[in-house]
Order: C-alpha cells, then sequence, then structure tokens
C-alpha cells in the first residue's frame, strides 16, 4: 500500500468500515453523547447486512426518537405515545412478508404504552421492540421514567426517586421475559466498542427471529441521557457503568 | 327469498366488513356492539378472504391497530359503543392528523359515564364536532336500518380513501340490536399489492422496489410546513362538503312543518309524520344520512316553505345547533329528546310538533 497517497486509504480494499448506505446525510438532532445515535447505526447496519431494505417497516416512538425516519432511510409509521406495539401487531398481521419492529424509550413503553407492550409480547407478535432505557424522559426535559434508578435526581424528583412517593424502578424487561410469546429478551448496552458489537449481534437476532415467526423479541439497551443526567458524555457512560448496569444486568434474559 | 338474510344489524356489518373486501378489523367487546366482533369470529373470515381479527387488550390498542393497518394502506376497520369511543379519540385525532382512512363503528348508548346500556344519539357533538385534539372531521354516516348498516360499511371505506379522511358510521342501540331484512353487498376481492401500491402510493410496504422511503407521521414542528398541511386538509373538507352531503326526505314536497331526525329516531319520525297527516297536519321528514358534511343548504332551502322545524333526538338537543345554523333564524327551530335510554313513541313525537308548532 501506497502510504504516501491519501486516496489509496479509502480504496475499497483499504476500507475496514463504512457507513450504512440506510443511514441519511441528515445531522442528528441528538445530543453529543447520547445513545441514540449509535443504536440507529446498529439498526441500519443490521437491515443493511440483511438485505431488509424493501422489507423492513420501522415504528418510532414519543420521545426524542420520534424522528428516527430522518435517519433511517426506510418506511416508518410514527405512533402515538407508547401505542408503537399496537400499530406494529396490525403492520405484521397484515404485511406477515415484513420486517417489522419498533423503537421505544423507557417513558412510551414502561409507563404509558405498558399494556400495548405486555399484550403485544404476550399474543407472540413477530415483532422486534427495541427498548432504549436510560431512566429519565429526554424530550421533554429530564423527568422521572418508571426506569429511574432510586436515589436518582430529576426534574420531578429533584430530590432524587423516593420509593414511598414514586414507587419502584420498573425492571419491565424482566417481566416480558416471564411471558409465553417472547423468545428472545436481552439486556445490552453501547458504552463501548465491545458492548455495540453484542447489541448488533442481538438486534440481528431479534429480526431474524421476526421473520423466522418465532415470537416476540425485546433488545432492551441499557442507554445514556448525558444532557437529562445533567453530566459530560464521558461522566454519563462512568454512572451508567456504575449505578445502571448493575441495577440492569446486561445479558440475555430469555433465549429459546 | 334468494338473497335476503334477516340479522341484526351488528351483524349485518361484520358480513358487510367480509363481503367488501376488508383487510382487518381490531375490536374490544362492549354492549351494545359485541355481535360485530363476535359475527367476525364465528364466520372466520381469515379462511376465505384472508382478512385479518384480532380481540385487542382495549379500545386504545384496537384504534392503535386500526393506524398501524391503515398506515399498510389496507382497509381496515374498528367498532366500538359510546364509551369505548372515548378511548379511542387519541387515535381517531392521530389518524386525521396522518392523513389516514379508516372504517370506524359507533353503536351509541347513553352517557355520560359508563351511564347505560340502552340506545341514544348522545355522540353527535363527539362525531360531528371533533372528539379527539385538533382540528379535523370525520365523514360521519348514519345509518337508519339494517340495509343501511350493511351498506354504508363499503361506502364509508370507499369515501375514506378517495379523501383519505377516516369515516365514521354513527349508529345506536336500536339500529344495531334490531333485525331486520336486508340483501348483503355483493363479494368484492381484498385489494391486491399491486392496487395497493397504485391507489395508496403513500403506503408503507417497505421500500419495495426501493421507491423512495414512505412516512406516515402527524408531527411537524414547522410551524409554516405545519398550517400549509393543515390548510390542505381542510381544502379536502370543502371538497367533501360540496360533493358528499346525502339526506333522505319523506313527505316534504308540500310540508308545512318540518321534523329533522337522523338513525333511529327518523325511523320514529316518519311513523309520526304519518299520524299527523292522518291528522291533517302536513308535517314532512328530513333524515341526514351525512351528518359531517351536514345538509346544510337542503335544511335552509324548507325555510321558504315550511313555517317551523323540529329536530328529534335521542339526547338533549346536539343536531339541533346545526339546524338552527343553517336555518339562521328564518323560521323557529325547536327540539325535542330523551335521554338515558328512553326511546321516544311516534305518539309524543304528534304531540311534540304540535307543541312546537
Amino acid at each position: 500500500m501506497n502510504r504516501s497517497n491519501n486516496n489509496s486509504i479509502i480504496a475499497p480494499e483499504n476500507l475496514v468500515y463504512e457507513k450504512s448506505k440506510l443511514l441519511k446525510d441528515n445531522v442528528m438532532h441528538y445530543c453529543p453523547g447520547c445513545s441514540h445515535g449509535t443504536v440507529h447505526r446498529m439498526i441500519a447496519e443490521v437491515i443493511e447486512e440483511m438485505g431488509m431494505e424493501d422489507k423492513a417497516m420501522g415504528v418510532s416512538p414519543v420521545g426524542c426518537a420520534v424522528f428516527i425516519y430522518k435517519y433511517i432511510n426506510i418506511d416508518f409509521a410514527e405512533a402515538a405515545h407508547g401505542r408503537a406495539p399496537a400499530l406494529a401487531t396490525a403492520m405484521k398481521r397484515l404485511r406477515p412478508d415484513k420486517l417489522v419492529f419498533t423503537y421505544q424509550g423507557d417513558g412510551d413503553l414502561a409507563a404509558i404504552g405498558t399494556a400495548e407492550t405486555i399484550h403485544a409480547c404476550n399474543r407472540g407478535e413477530n415483532i422486534t421492540i427495541i427498548f432504549i432505557n436510560n431512566g429519565i424522559y429526554g424530550m421533554t426535559g429530564g423527568q422521572m421514567a418508571p426506569t429511574t434508578l432510586e436515589g436518582m435526581k430529576t426534574s420531578t424528583c429533584p430530590y432524587g426517586r423516593n420509593v414511598a412517593l414514586n414507587g419502584y424502578p420498573l425492571k419491565i424487561t424482566n417481566l416480558l421475559a416471564e411471558l409465553e410469546g417472547t423468545c428472545y429478551v436481552t439486556r445490552q448496552s453501547v458504552h463501548t466498542a465491545a458492548a455495540v458489537k453484542k447489541t448488533k449481534r442481538a438486534i440481528r437476532k431479534a429480526f431474524e427471529n421476526s421473520m423466522e415467526g418465532k415470537g416476540t423479541s425485546i433488545v432492551e439497551i441499557v442507554s445514556t441521557c448525558n444532557s437529562g443526567w445533567k453530566m459530560s458524555p464521558v461522566q454519563a457512560n462512568q454512572w451508567m457503568v456504575e449505578n445502571m448496569i448493575p441495577f440492569y444486568p446486561l445479558g440475555d434474559l430469555k433465549d429459546k | 327469498m334468494k338473497g335476503i338474510h334477516l340479522m341484526k344489524g351488528n351483524e349485518a356489518i361484520a358480513h358487510a366488513a367480509i363481503r367488501c373486501g376488508c383487510d382487518g378489523y381490531f375490536g374490544y367487546p362492549i354492549t351494545p356492539q359485541s355481535e360485530i366482533l363476535e359475527t367476525l369470529m364465528e364466520e372466520k373470515p381469515w379462511e376465505s378472504t384472508g382478512m385479518v381479527c384480532l380481540q385487542a387488550e382495549s379500545e386504545v390498542a384496537a384504534i392503535n391497530m386500526v393506524f398501524g393497518g391503515a398506515s399498510c394502506g389496507k382497509k381496515v376497520m374498528t367498532s366500538s359503543s359510546s364509551p369505548g369511543v372515548s378511548l379511542k379519540q387519541e387515535g381517531v385525532s392521530y389518524l386525521c392528523g396522518a392523513d389516514l382512512p379508516c372504517l370506524i363503528v359507533n353503536i351509541m348508548r347513553g352517557g355520560p359515564g359508563l351511564g347505560t346500556i340502552q340506545p341514544s344519539q348522545s355522540d353527535y357533538f363527539q362525531s360531528t364536532k371533533g372528539g379527539g385534539h385538533g382540528d379535523y372531521h370525520l365523514i360521519v354516516l348514519a345509518p337508519n336500518s339494517v340495509q343501511e348498516m350493511a351498506d354504508f360499511v363499503g361506502l364509508g371505506f370507499d369515501l375514506s380513501f378517495k379523501y383519505r379522511i377516516p369515516a365514521l358510521i354513527l349508529s345506536d342501540g336500536v339500529i344495531g340490536q334490531m333485525m331486520e331484512k336486508l340483501r348483503l353487498p355483493a363479494f368484492k376481492p381484498r385489494a391486491t399489492e399491486e392496487e395497493i401500491a397504485r391507489d395508496c402510493p403513500w403506503a408503507l410496504s417497505g421500500r419495495t422496489g426501493m421507491r423512495p422511503q414512505n412516512i406516515i407521521s402527524s408531527l411537524e414542528l414547522d410551524p409554516a410546513i405545519m398550517e400549509k398541511r393543515n390548510l390542505e386538509r381542510h381544502e379536502r373538507y370543502r371538497k367533501v362538503e360540496a360533493t358528499e352531503v346525502r339526506y333522505d326526505t319523506f313527505m316534504c314536497d308540500d310540508a308545512e312543518f318540518l321534523i329533522v331526525a337522523f338513525g333511529c329516531a327518523a325511523r320514529i319520525c316518519q311513523k309520526s309524520v304519518e299520524l299527523l297527516r292522518e291528522q291533517g297536519i302536513k308535517a314532512g321528514l328530513l333524515r341526514p344520512i351525512t351528518l359531517w358534511p351536514f345538509p346544510k343548504k337542503a335544511i335552509e332551502g324548507y325555510c321558504r316553505q315550511v313555517r317551523s322545524i323540529l329536530t328529534v333526538e335521542l339526547n338533549s338537543g346536539q343536531m339541533v345547533e346545526d339546524v338552527r345554523l343553517a336555518v339562521d333564524g328564518k323560521v323557529p327551530v325547536g327540539h325535542y329528546g330523551r335521554m338515558g335510554g328512553i326511546v321516544p313513541t311516534p305518539e309524543e313525537i304528534v304531540e311534540a310538533l304540535k307543541k312546537n308548532s
């Protein structure tokens, strides 16, 4: 390889990585350090690698990721808050040959959409649910989520989550793993290169399950919201490792 | 007789849905309309036409399943009764915001709250003025017979897809529960994928043939674009108002007193008109079939002919407001209504008209 030639490093034979063709060039509105962008990239890469560009239909949530369709170039429906699994249920049943997935945050999935989530999983809908758990409402400015840790400060629990007042952080993924309709329930993160790789493998497995008609797959991704947490990106990753992951341990909860 | 069936209004809706090429029904049990879901489950159309039928976990989920199906360009529907329709209003607003076609059926019962399982027409405001948030309208069809229950399923889908506005069949416990003879519509196959791609280029299907991305959304943060989207929708509303008004008249040609009533109230008022005529009182009945668009011009037209107008409704006076707007003070407009599940007799309407005139 001629190192003096700058062009040669982007010659096809020298490329080790490139941006997924399904990622659009729109500037992401996510804060620097946010996990959403990384997870979007994983989804785009998996769909492209599976050759499902012309079969994938996503459902976007209400929350920061509502605009996911501005970044991933596949068909999308935008659901009301919490209702994504209901949309996905009908989309998959009416177009069973398609890859249907939802992308939901903790407020969307584990608070306002609890019923839709549990029942879609219990029916074993052949869909994938990508669940971003950062323990906070990002879009509305950092309010308490069902997954907010005990003692964690948010704008609606400014003195820290008090379980006597607010109840306990909800491990909804554990609950979903108990349901007969789910086939694959896993908890991952994207804070290190190794974690990103594992998450990508999990998304691929979930999508394959959906196409094979095995039931509902859930990929929870323990994530950072450094703006909501009022930390730098580096501090947020550190805080997640020290606080979020011990409460929401990573790994497969179910794989059948 | 060949081709004549005897069934309930609710059952007629279910059979008509299967026959008109409906792709999916998503519902939740509630009296007095559960026969729609029950009939579909008994008929098993997924084995014949491929129609998907699903009992959802809630009314909220059902209307959002409709949103998902409609996003795919499929002919999908839900049905409920008043309290359940209140739960659906969030989804209805989103369907309107995303300009999705679908069919919703409300077999009204008395309210507010749990109210009663007996018939009522007290959801007129909710249906015609918008029950959810935002500036929107539904195309509202008000059947007054089991035959029309069946006929309006296909009509509702056709209008809804033509204008990308959800259609609502607004009926009540009387029409839903009563049995009458009817002719069911002829079988029409479900739309093929090619037909959906041709007629609904906006629909989600995966980017088939790597066509550009389709997005079904009701969100827009740029106010200039958002206003434009609203204006475009209201342009379609004006087209619907100009071309899709439907109503029926009974003995109106020489009428001096006009009754305006819809749905089951109109059925009763037809008898009242006959009784009034027997007594030498020249009464006539105008029955709005579309509650939105409302037959304003037709009603206004009778102001030159009649001495007074009486609306008869199973509520405290809702449609009467639209009649008064149409009449604009030209003739007196009265209202006679019963509530709480009481269905008025033809005779009491006769007395009400005499008092009103």
